[in-house]
């Protein structure tokens, strides 16, 4: 049900849509692509609708290419919200490209911190210090934080690295573990199951609830990864993990 | 210091309370209680904020021991409770002492009550709120998302003797779901992707809701449904909403699901509805029956216009002497 849009500058193209999502839930829509430009939509809009629903905001979860809604049902409803939102977002440029903060952090990158690294090199016809190259050499954005608290997703991985989730899940992913899934890759916040191929260990705690803020990333920002040796990610507190 | 004793924490007890908003940015769900409805009757019938903390135990069994003088009240699911072996009634105010035990027999109707006490039990809040949801390790008693354990002790705030307040059965939610249950439905999100032939396929038809139930969601067998589309960019799932996975058997997501997924979903369950699906138990049929927005949004301001009569007619009868009164 798209019932509203912005329609880009000379273009038929619109930049949003709005459908409804559950008796107090809007989902603004962009293009249902995973790509820099859709972020950098998603990365305007939230401040914008966050000012224009002011009291009536509950919720507002930004993804890929989504920004997820909630309202107080008992101060505002669908109309309203649309018409609020529909506001807000009249200020949204495609030319207009926010920059979020560009975050470093550090990995340390082997085959004992990334035991899927071997793997990886010999399915892209690699040598480990050129799969940890490519990993650590392009910008990455944050284009969604789920799945688990603090778990950022983070895009794009560069298409010679694209390496498939592994057949079956590892019951225990550590804390800090560097991972790729497709063209994607993550800093695991949390010891937890996961199915990403595992390429080195982040000493930066990406998810501290007693801390404020309790993560280094939001959604929008830039993360960029860069090489340590053990020992320096043993000085940055790391913990290598036993069950690797 | 004041407090209950957790003598034995039964099947599943939890600290709640209205749940955690404006945290999912972090990959925070909302937690809070499974049927909110008869949660905020528990603290209402001791005149507590709307946002106290209270216990929700799922199944039952759950035994305490009263370290202070206070009030008490539970709610929800029928079970036999007492104290200190003494049958009290549920949806009722009670005033126990120091060293009274309190036991929450086995769940026959429904699957969660709710313990509150007067003033609230005094949890730290984590990102603004009580809530303990275990699978991400937040909230509860000690912060770390650990469910009740013997032992454990309860922080409260001694009260004098609260006038007896109650909520009449008749005004109590019916969880006799004997004669199946209907969700109400918002169509939204991705329902344009299922077909005119697979929608009246889901309303149509009767599901049954499996044991595959927790506080994540509800998961349901029945004809399945299928979807043009398999493979979305993750986005944002709201309380209530209908994720038809590729075996097409749909699942409804509550308190703590996930904050993002990828799965078509076909809409999203009126809240109202969604307090009762929580306890319905393994088997229940139920159906899904189509509402609009508007609809809805009538639904819930007339149920909330309900709660405040409800609770402004026993404002009105309540002794400022503090004994109980006869209502």
């Amino acid at each position: 049900m798209n019932i509203s849009m912005k329609t880009a500058i000379n273009s038929s193209k619109p930049l949003y849509s709005l459908t409804i999502a559950s008796e107090n839930a809007v989902m603004v829509y962009f293009e249902q692509k995973m790509a820099a430009d859709i972020a950098g939509l998603v990365q305007q809009a939230g401040p914008l609708i966050r000012r224009a629903m002011g009291p009536h905001l509950l919720e507002l979860l930004p993804s890929y290419a989504s920004v997820m809604v909630v309202f107080n049902p008992f101060s505002c409803d669908h109309f309203q919200a649309k018409q609020l939102l529909q506001q807000a977002l009249s200020s949204l440029s495609a030319s207009k490209q926010p920059v979020g903060r560009r975050i470093e952090l550090p990995v340390y990158y082997s085959e004992q911190s990334g035991p899927d690294l071997a793997l990886i090199a010999k399915t892209k016809q690699l040598s480990v210090a050129e799969v940890i190259q490519l990993h650590q050499q392009q910008v990455y954005r944050v284009y969604a934080i789920g799945f688990a608290p603090g778990f950022a997703y983070l895009g794009e991985v560069a298409e010679q690295l694209a390496m498939p989730r592994l057949q079956s899940p590892r019951a225990r992913v550590p804390r800090g573990a560097v991972a790729i899934a497709d063209r994607q890759t993550a800093v695991y916040p949390a010891v937890s199951p996961g199915g990403w191929n595992l390429i080195g260990l982040c000493p930066t705690p990406m998810f501290q609830p007693h801390n404020q803020p309790s993560m280094p990333v939001a959604v929008g920002d830039e993360v960029q990864f860069v090489a340590i040796s053990k020992a320096e990610f043993l000085a940055l507190g790391g913990q290598m993990g036993d069950e690797l | 210091m004041s407090h209950f004793a957790v003598l034995n924490p039964g099947v599943l007890s939890l600290i709640q309370d209205a749940g955690r908003f404006g945290q999912s940015q972090l990959g925070l769900t909302n937690g809070g209680p499974l049927d909110a409805g008869s949660a905020r009757w528990a603290n209402a019938l001791l005149g507590n904020s709307s946002n106290a903390s209270f216990i929700e135990c799922s199944i039952g069994g759950l035994q305490l021991q009263a370290q202070c003088n206070t009030t008490l009240c539970v709610t929800g699911a029928s079970l036999t409770l007492t104290v200190n072996g003494t049958a009290k009634a549920m949806w009722q105010s009670h005033s126990v002492k120091s060293g009274d035990i309190i036991e929450l027999g086995m769940v026959s109707q429904g699957l969660r009550a709710y313990l509150a006490v007067a003033g609230g039990f005094n949890i730290t809040p984590q990102f603004g709120s009580s809530a303990t949801v275990m699978r991400e390790g937040i909230g509860g008693l000690n912060q770390n998302g650990a469910k009740l354990q013997a032992g454990d002790k309860l922080p409260l705030t001694a009260t004098a003797t609260l006038p007896t307040r109650q909520l009449a059965a008749a005004m109590q939610p019916n969880f006799d779901f004997s004669n199946g249950l209907s969700l109400r439905l918002v169509e939204g999100y991705q329902h344009q992707l299922f077909s005119s032939v697979e929608r009246q396929r889901f309303y149509l038809n009767t599901y049954t809701v499996t044991p595959k139930a927790d506080r994540m969601g509800v998961k349901l067998s029945g004809p399945a449904i299928s979807c043009s589309s398999t493979s979305l960019l993750s986005e944002g799932i709201c309380y209530g909403a209908v994720q038809i996975p590729p075996d097409g058997q749909p699942i409804v997501l509550l308190n703590d699901r996930q904050t993002l997924g990828g799965y078509p979903k076909i809409g999203s369950v009126l809240s109202l509805d969604c307090w009762l699906l929580a306890q319905a138990p393994a088997g229940t049929q139920l159906q899904f029956v189509k509402t609009d927005p508007q609809q809805a949004h009538n639904a819930l301001l007339l149920a909330q216009a309900r709660y405040q009569r409800l609770l402004l007619s026993m404002a009105s009868i309540k002794n400022p002497d503090g004994t109980a009164d006869d209502n």
